[in-house]
């Protein structure tokens, strides 16, 4: 099996599998008890909290245990743009969101809201100009992402942080971080962000549990409520064998900026290899996240390709793998042909991954595409 | 571009002949705390110690981070090291705080000429750099009175140095100029306040905790040490003793008057606290009372715990409201720790009306039905010491 679809969700990492079992076999208390049980749970769950921390360089009472990317976006927005409805209506975003961010936008929009979704360039990038043009003394709120999950383009968010601090003295920052965290060094205050998403499939951690960073001095008001856990603002108790599995996760990533620069290596090479099959268009320029690769095989349709190289036990994406098969709006909104568009396919690697991986992904595409045309 | 972090001492310049003393304590705890960032060379002149990182990957954030926990620093900065000439300077100004300047609407610039005999005046280096800044940012303004940030510019002995403001350092004393004492801390808001406030004045600390389970959890203790922790981020590494109480609370209780329970218990933390101290060479103590706040916390009270300690009691907060305390203990980032709702020692077998106003005798009188020295005894045998780091 050659797994290159690594932005859908990655295998579980060794010490992820271990901590997930030690928690269900030795410490499956309940965090909140006040016997030793909860102590130990608690312990437990601290402990990753610190280890996520010290990856983003937060505090650990900025981090906020949820059920994943989704949750953490949906609280982010929902609870910003409510809190700070009283000094404005106008959210600045991107049109190139993860749906769990654009959809939350759609609702605030049908409340009242008014949302400003700023497009890509064609290199998938949103200009720092754009954004300093439109964050403005009315914005309350500002989302974007760091890494584009279909074309690893990154977002400008420091520019954005920036252009808050000049100009808009309401508005709260907030990052859809999943695609980035545990790929590129991320320090947030650095990064100027008050909320920042992150998910831990997406780093060879389970599913189901993610996090939402939140700087100590946003007040957030919570969307569950309930036995006030995780500070309050997201009730519910706390899936402790995911925390640890997380926290394991995260020991196994060891140096994200080494492992970046093996990527970038690995990356290089894939574009050489699929640019001399000559079939292939890259859709993510060199200045991408290296873990994503988006290309295009004009002429084939992405999900006929897909199961083409699931055949030969190759599993990638066509666009997102939230989209399903739908032609993927954030190639449209780069403003690409409708031709590269339908044969999108997103390639995302792992530190698992290896050159010789993609010399076989190569080779399967051009057979691929020999069966395909002689059937037209 | 070489940078530099400036850190300025406090208080250590009014000292006299044994100013280089203290100095060297601060270079040291400075190069403690650094080390793990990287090789760095400390210097020092006019009262000032220069931090010179002498890798690329020196981080900066970090640094700047730790100096603001160490005691003895007034202010301290990260600047951009100049040659000791105008073209260099303006040249470096355009262009070292571009970043920072990029986020502001106002600046001023302020100049200061150590070395007098340096080519311009105070004020014809601010307008020339002044100008520098404006053409590499021609959308800031000039603004002495209320700027957003100011630019300045010192020329010194050997180089010149351009920053933007300064950061105020934690003040006080170098940890460990004034001895060693040893803090009873509770769990509360007050100890770690007081803890804090006398490792300022340089003092190295010594914590002594005492616990009683199976009334209080395993989460009160790990309470303790997680508010040490925010003290030593600030005094460096503090040695805990946990001692077993419960035994002595239970013969208290069973022996003794009800309305003298409280003071009778903390007679017996201030005895085992002295002999503790003693083996640890701890030279005093230091407590988290303030005058009137509870019933142990009188005079007469005090008074009454007093009899029994042979060292100083350092008592930092006796006058302080607590709206005071409470203030430092947010500011030492241990206010949300402290009010985490655990039972500790001092919680469990409260008497209804305790005792404020003992008379002196009274209380070794309600004492003596208690085998006091085997107590102690039994208390320190059971002592588990750990480090907080």
């Amino acid at each position: 099996m050659i797994y290159l679809d690594n932005s859908a969700t990655t295998k579980p990492s060794d010490s992820c599998i271990s901590e997930i079992n030690r928690c269900l076999k030795e410490n499956w208390g309940n965090p909140s008890s006040l016997h030793i049980m909860g102590f130990n749970a608690e312990m437990a769950v601290n402990e990753a909290r610190n280890k996520v921390a010290r990856l983003i360089k937060a505090r650990d009472d900025e981090i906020y245990f949820t059920s994943g990317g989704t949750e953490s976006n949906n609280t982010a927005i929902f609870s910003a743009a409510y809190s700070k409805s009283k000094q404005g209506k106008k959210i600045v975003t991107t049109a190139i969101e993860h749906p769990s961010v654009l959809e939350p936008m759609k609702r605030l929009e049908n409340e009242g809201f008014e949302i400003i979704r700023l497009k890509p360039s064609a290199s998938g990038k949103v200009s720092i100009e754009d954004i300093e043009k439109t964050i403005d003394a009315q914005t309350v709120l500002v989302s974007i992402m760091l890494v584009n999950n279909e074309t690893g383009a990154t977002q400008p968010v420091e520019a954005a942080a920036r252009a808050i601090g000049r100009n808009a003295p309401y508005a709260l920052l907030h990052c859809d971080a999943v695609q980035g965290f545990g790929k590129i060094p991320i320090d947030v205050s650095k990064l100027g962000v008050d909320l920042m998403s992150i998910s831990g499939h997406k780093i060879h951690g389970p599913k189901g549990i993610g996090v939402l960073y939140k700087k100590k001095s946003v007040n957030l008001k919570p969307l569950i409520l309930g036995g006030g856990q995780e500070k309050n603002l997201r009730s519910g108790t706390e899936s402790v064998p995911l925390i640890m599995g997380l926290g394991g996760a995260t020991d196994d990533l060891k140096d994200v900026a080494k492992n970046l620069e093996k990527m970038k290596e690995l990356n290089l090479a894939a574009r050489k290899i699929l640019l001399d099959t000559g079939i292939v268009l890259l859709n993510s320029d060199d200045e991408c996240l290296p873990y994503i690769l988006n290309i295009s095989v004009p002429g084939y349709r992405s999900e006929t390709l897909l199961h083409f190289l699931e055949n030969k036990g190759i599993y990638v994406s066509s666009g997102s793998a939230c989209s399903k098969g739908k032609g993927s709006y954030v190639l449209s909104e780069m403003g690409l042909d409708s031709k590269r568009i339908d044969s999108g396919l997103r390639i995302s690697f792992s530190r698992f991954n290896t050159v010789c991986e993609i010399e076989k992904l190569a080779k399967a595409l051009i057979d691929a595409t020999a069966v395909l045309r002689k059937a037209k | 571009m070489k940078e530099v972090i400036l850190i300025k001492d406090g208080e250590l310049s009014l000292k006299g002949l044994n100013r280089r003393n203290f100095e060297d304590k601060m270079v040291s705890t400075i190069r403690r705390r650094l080390k793990d960032l990287g090789e760095i060379k400390i210097t020092r002149a006019q009262s000032t110690i220069y931090v010179e990182p002498q890798s690329e990957e020196f981080d900066f954030e970090e640094a700047l981070d730790r100096v603001g926990y160490i005691f003895g620093i007034a202010a301290f900065s990260r600047a951009c090291v100049c040659q000791k000439n105008m073209d260099d300077i303006l040249l470096k100004a355009k262009t070292y705080l571009i970043s920072t300047l990029s986020q502001v609407k106002s600046f001023k610039v302020e100049a200061k000429r150590a070395d007098k005999a340096f080519e311009l005046k105070s004020p014809e280096i601010c307008r020339e750099v002044g100008g520098a800044i404006l053409s590499a940012c021609p959308d800031l303004k000039v603004d002495v009175h209320n700027p957003d940030i100011v630019v300045n510019v010192e020329v010194r002995d050997y180089a010149a140095y351009i920053r933007a403001g300064q950061i105020k350092g934690a003040g006080g004393l170098p940890v460990g100029t004034s001895g060693r004492a040893q803090v009873l801390i509770s769990g509360g808001i007050d100890s770690p306040v007081a803890a804090w406030t006398m490792a300022k004045r340089g003092l190295t600390l010594n914590a002594i905790h005492f616990a009683s389970p199976p009334y209080t959890s395993a989460r009160a203790e790990q309470k303790v040490k997680t508010l040490l922790s925010k003290v030593a981020k600030y005094s460096g590494t503090i040695k805990l003793a946990i001692v077993p109480f419960t035994e002595i609370q239970e013969q208290i209780a069973r022996c003794c008057e009800e309305d003298y329970f409280t003071l009778i218990m903390r007679r017996m933390m201030m005895r085992i606290a002295c002999r503790v101290s003693e083996k640890d060479e701890c030279l005093g103590l230091i407590t988290g009372e303030s005058l009137g706040q509870v019933a142990s916390q009188t005079l007469p009270a005090i008074a009454a715990t007093d009899e029994v300690c042979s060292l100083p009691v350092f008592r930092p907060l006796i006058g302080m409201d607590k709206e005071e305390i409470i203030t430092i203990s947010r500011h030492i980032d241990a206010f949300e720790t402290s009010i985490l709702p655990y039972e500790d020692c001092c919680t469990v077998f409260t008497p209804k009306h305790p005792h404020t106003r003992p008379k002196p005798g009274q209380c070794s009188q309600a004492e003596k039905g208690l085998d006091i020295e085997s107590l102690i005894e039994r208390a320190i045998a059971g002592i588990e010491y750990s480090f907080i780091e």
